[in-house]
């Protein structure tokens, strides 16, 4: 059974990006004309119906979040799309880029009616540099169309769209250390005294969500609120795309509605575990995402069910891993990622990575003891609880539940001494 | 604005809306535990040691976070307590713990805090980064192996002095606070104001310890060592020794030195009232004959290094004037040596300065014009207080003497150098009586007071209007500066300091120079000027001996030669070469 749909992801592979026609054809800123008509209180409205929630993790309602944004005074504002995806094992927002960007700027136009935002800028990963030149020529083609540019579609409205270079750094996923970085300072988080929306980009207020909450908006003022939202399930409505990778058979980004079971998400969708091997675990939601044993393959997709568990959907990374990996090897390459990535600007995340990293290292040798355990699971929680941003709250995330979970591979590492005659 | 009903470890207070939770914690007499915070800095949170708990599982750091009505705060739940003492273990363990060999030790915000939760053992290994320490500068010195990476110093240099030398770079581990390219001090264009070293929390930026050269010269035999003690330092090291900021104990002091073996204590004020007539003289000169205004002093040496450094095409807005330290120097190696007949080769011319940059002036080039250095050893306000203690003298308990002649003899103009807005209206007291050939009525010019960042007055001299203003901080100093590029400028005369409140402020001062600890200090030098029975430089008798035993007239040729200097563009790569001669010409001295 196919438990996939097609809202967001319709147009995937369906039209050639060098064709703006085409994309026209498939109906194709149709959402943009409607979004005319409705006028920014009506679009709340249809994100109000659909129950849309944030795509890039924090899974903030988005009606909520651009009605309090379009609340916010000031003649010059600026609509952020935040393509950074720098989540380990996320590739959907890629996918968007790739094989549907019109949708992608249709929906930041969208942004800029709600928001009253005159500039557009998205901020696409470095690494995705072979993107960046097809992105700015689909918005080259939208603006000849007279979607982008002055008076857009004669109601009067201008906004236009720049493509900015990230620089690899993963902390600039963060929303404050983006903008930092596109103000020419070195990415690293804000103290947020004032919201983005109040004060962003240069001071200016400033709306950023990312690709897939934008491509979204498109779908559901395409297909209306209502409709999207009868997907999913009640308080997790609508459909989400999913990256699944790892020793899967068959990896891939994914639209599933909320309410899938992982199961289905590993052995319908991707078509079971490479080679026919036993499911270890998967992990959920990226590097910072938990680490979710077999026991649970039978938990639904969506915010309330797995964050009972405490565990959340994140970006969408769905990565699974075969009864051949030990899990304090997987562990060390997600702790020696954030190790890396850690902007080092909070005592916590800086110090805490260090030595959790260290400690780490030991189990993995085979070099671990008991003590060793205590202080991960210790250091773990300050960093959790201390950090000054996502990044240093949630790195320990796999950690920590890999210890709930798996506390058997931890022990297996314990060094021993030998007892000699 | 609304108020906000807030329970802070059961107890409940009013507070407006905004309040950050600090301070609100303050008013119910919990003082929460804090690191980066700074009274008179932005809110970072980047330590995140202030954390206090608002919900279950929910943790927020009290520097930052505002309360919202009905809060409810805990600040010492288990939760609480085990994140911050783990913070403060991840910080212990990337910090070296050589706290009894450490400049800070007993001044160090870090061992408090240590102190204050006890982690007598910790599971964490040692992580101490193998970095070099900089000791490049004459004035600072930078050990960033033990930079809590709290970027204070950062804010200081960037925001409030504008120099931008201290900045972050890299990331995770590597973070750290360095100039950029991680080039040593004295390869940028740091001002050596020593802001960073005063606002420092630990032992990671301070002022080269001169201490030791000092002791030696004291016990050479064959050396006359003598010193002299800016104005700034009389109201501040008391609080080295418990007193009060603002506290005045120059007898005490004075008889301090004395205990530790100076032959002859002076007193810089003394040469602050002859800078005041070299001064006054040089713009009633320039106003006189269409020189370059406006004119601004010259006695700050970390204001000097900027202008230098920032602003080249504006040294000739400078008076040509030595600093009040330098002027000291000078003399004592020329009047005072033939007066008291030793050679000036023997004479060893020590200061105790409120600042670090003195000690990159006394080894300029330019500060030997004569064939001897004028200066031979500065020494912060913070490093006299370690000689006082090192020689066990009781400065509580110690009686008062005073300063010795001929350079002990000053006045309050001389004084009030020491706060911002001082040396304008010493001038001014000279300036107006030597313009107008009358007698000032009120001696108090209020207008130049106060810790305002730039204060404007205008003074009437006889028929001619003079705006003059009075700059703090090199920010501000910034915009003065750009004013006069602009050609906005409509002031005659302009005093500029480097660090904010003037000299009290200075990055050699006593450990702890909030805001309101330099306004105590500013109260404690309008004070002395009060109650002093001279009040203006030009009536002082020694000065005017001086003028009749040695240097003529102001402005003369002896003046020239000795009290008077030119300063020149300086960049970042010419600067090393440049001091290396300064030091050929003490090396050769010796």
């Amino acid at each position: 059974m196919d438990r996939t749909v097609s809202i967001i992801s319709k147009n995937f592979k369906k039209y050639n990006i060098e064709s703006i026609d085409e994309y026209l054809s498939l109906g194709g800123f149709k959402a943009l004309e409607k979004a005319f008509d409705l006028g920014p209180k009506g679009i709340i409205n249809e994100l109000n119906a659909s129950g849309l929630r944030g795509r890039g993790g924090a899974a903030y309602p988005t009606g909520k979040k651009w009605e309090q944004a379009s609340r916010v005074p000031g003649h010059r504002k600026v609509i952020i799309c935040n393509a950074d995806e720098g989540e380990p094992a996320t590739f959907k927002d890629r996918y968007l880029l790739q094989y549907d960007p019109y949708k992608v700027i249709e929906g930041m136009i969208i942004a800029a009616i709600t928001f009253n935002a005159n500039e557009g800028y998205i901020y696409i990963r470095e690494e995705y540099k072979y993107l960046h030149d097809k992105f700015r020529r689909a918005i080259q083609l939208s603006k000849e169309k007279g979607f982008l540019g002055e008076n857009i579609l004669n109601n009067g409205f201008n906004f236009d769209i720049t493509v900015f270079s990230g620089a690899g750094a993963y902390v600039c996923g963060e929303s404050t250390a983006l903008i930092e970085s596109m103000e020419g300072k070195s990415g690293r988080p804000r103290l947020k005294l004032n919201r983005t929306s109040e004060k962003g980009l240069y001071q200016l207020p400033t709306l950023a969500n990312n690709v897939e909450t934008l491509a979204a908006v498109t779908s559901i003022l395409y297909t209306g609120g209502e409709e999207y939202g009868k997907y999913g399930t009640p308080s997790s409505r609508g459909t989400k795309l999913i990256s699944l990778c790892g020793n899967v058979n068959r990896p891939g980004a994914y639209e599933v509605p909320f309410g899938v079971t992982l199961r289905e998400i590993v052995y319908d969708i991707g078509g079971g575990i490479k080679e026919g091997k036993a499911l270890k675990f998967l992990q959920l939601g990226g590097a910072s995402g938990a680490i979710v044993p077999p026991s649970l393959l039978d938990l639904k997709y969506c915010y309330e069910e797995l964050g009972n568990k405490g565990i959340d959907i994140g970006s969408g990374a769905v990565l699974v891993a075969d009864e051949t990996n030990r899990v304090v090897d997987f562990l060390k390459s997600v702790q020696d990622f954030f190790l890396h990535e850690s902007c080092g600007k909070c005592t916590p995340c800086r110090e805490g990575n260090r030595q959790i990293t260290k400690i780490l290292n030991r189990f993995v040798t085979g070099e671990g003891s008991v003590e060793d355990l205590k202080t991960i699971e210790r250091f773990s929680n300050v960093m959790k609880y201390a950090s000054f941003c996502g990044l240093g709250k949630t790195a320990p995330t796999a950690l920590l539940s890999a210890i709930e979970h798996f506390p058997i591979e931890f022990y297996q590492q314990i060094h021993r001494v030998r007892k000699t005659s | 604005m609304k108020n906000c009903k807030v329970i802070i470890d059961n107890k409940e207070i009013i507070v407006p809306e905004g309040t950050t939770i600090l301070e609100a914690a303050k008013k119910v007499s919990v003082n929460i535990p804090t690191l980066c915070n700074h009274p008179d800095q932005k809110v970072k949170a980047n330590c995140r040691i202030c954390l206090v708990q608002v919900a279950p599982k929910k943790l927020v750091t009290a520097c930052s976070a505002s309360v919202w009505d009905g809060m409810k705060v805990t600040t010492h739940s288990k939760l609480v307590r085990d994140t911050q003492r783990g913070v403060l273990e991840l910080i212990l363990a990337n910090h070296p713990q050589d706290c009894l060999k450490c400049i800070r030790n007993g001044k160090c915000e870090l061992q408090t805090l240590c102190e204050m939760f006890h982690i007598s053992k910790s599971n964490l290994e040692d992580e101490i980064d193998s970095l070099e320490v900089d000791e490049s500068s004459p004035a600072l010195v930078r050990d960033h192996r033990k930079c809590i990476k709290c970027n204070r110093c950062i804010e200081v240099c960037q925001d409030v002095q504008g120099v931008g030398v201290l900045s972050h770079a890299h990331r995770s581990t590597d973070y750290c606070i360095t100039p950029a390219f991680e080039k040593k001090l004295m390869n940028t264009l740091c001002v050596f104001c020593g802001q960073c070293a005063s606002i420092c929390p630990v032992g990671a930026l301070y002022e080269k310890d001169d201490t030791e050269r000092v002791w030696n010269a004291l016990y050479n035999e064959n050396l006359h060592v003598i010193v002299q003690i800016a104005p700034a330092v009389r109201v501040s090291i008391g609080e080295e020794f418990g007193f009060k900021p603002g506290t005045k104990v120059t007898g005490k002091v004075v008889a301090a030195l004395k205990r530790l073996g100076f032959d002859r204590v002076f007193d810089t004020d003394f040469t602050a009232d002859l800078t005041i007539i070299e001064e006054g003289n040089e713009l009633i000169h320039r106003i006189k004959n269409g020189g370059t205004l406006p004119m601004i002093t010259s006695c700050s040496p970390g204001w000097i290094n900027y202008i230098e450094g920032f602003n080249p095409e504006l040294l000739n807005h400078l008076s040509t004037c030595k600093s009040p330290q330098q002027m000291f120097g000078a003399l004592s190696k020329t009047y005072y040596a033939k007066k008291i007949n030793i050679d000036p080769s023997k004479i060893f011319t020590v200061s105790i300065m409120p600042c670090t940059a003195k000690k990159y002036e006394a080894e300029r080039k330019e500060m030997s014009s004569y064939g001897y250095r004028d200066v031979d050893a500065v020494l912060t306000t913070r490093e006299l207080a370690r000689m006082i203690k090192s020689a066990s003298i009781d400065f509580a308990d110690i009686a008062g003497e005073d300063f010795d002649a001929p350079f002990g003899i000053t006045s309050g103009a001389g004084v009030i150098f020491g706060a911002t807005g001082g040396v304008m209206e010493a001038a001014l007291r000279t300036v107006y009586e030597a313009i107008t050939g009358k007698e000032l009525e009120k001696l108090d010019f209020e207008d130049v007071r106060g810790m305002e960042g730039i204060k404007e007055a205008q003074v009437d001299l006889d028929g001619v209007s003079v705006k003059v203003a009075v700059v703090h901080g090199l920010n501000n100093a910034k915009k003065v500066l750009d004013m006069i590029k602009e050609g906005k400028c409509d002031y005659g005369f302009i005093e500029i300091m480097c660090c904010p409140g003037g000299c009290i402020g200075g990055g050699g001062q006593p450990i702890g120079s909030d805001m309101k600890v330099k306004e105590e200090r500013i109260k404690g030098i309008y004070d002395i000027d009060k109650n002093m029975k001279l009040r203006k430089s030009h009536e002082n008798p020694a000065i005017k001996q001086l003028y009749e035993e040695f240097l003529g007239e102001p402005l003369g040729k002896i003046s020239h030669k000795l009290l008077h200097t030119h300063y020149s563009p300086r960049n970042e790569t010419l600067d090393l070469d440049y001091l290396e001669k300064g030091y050929e010409v003490a090396a050769t001295e010796q």
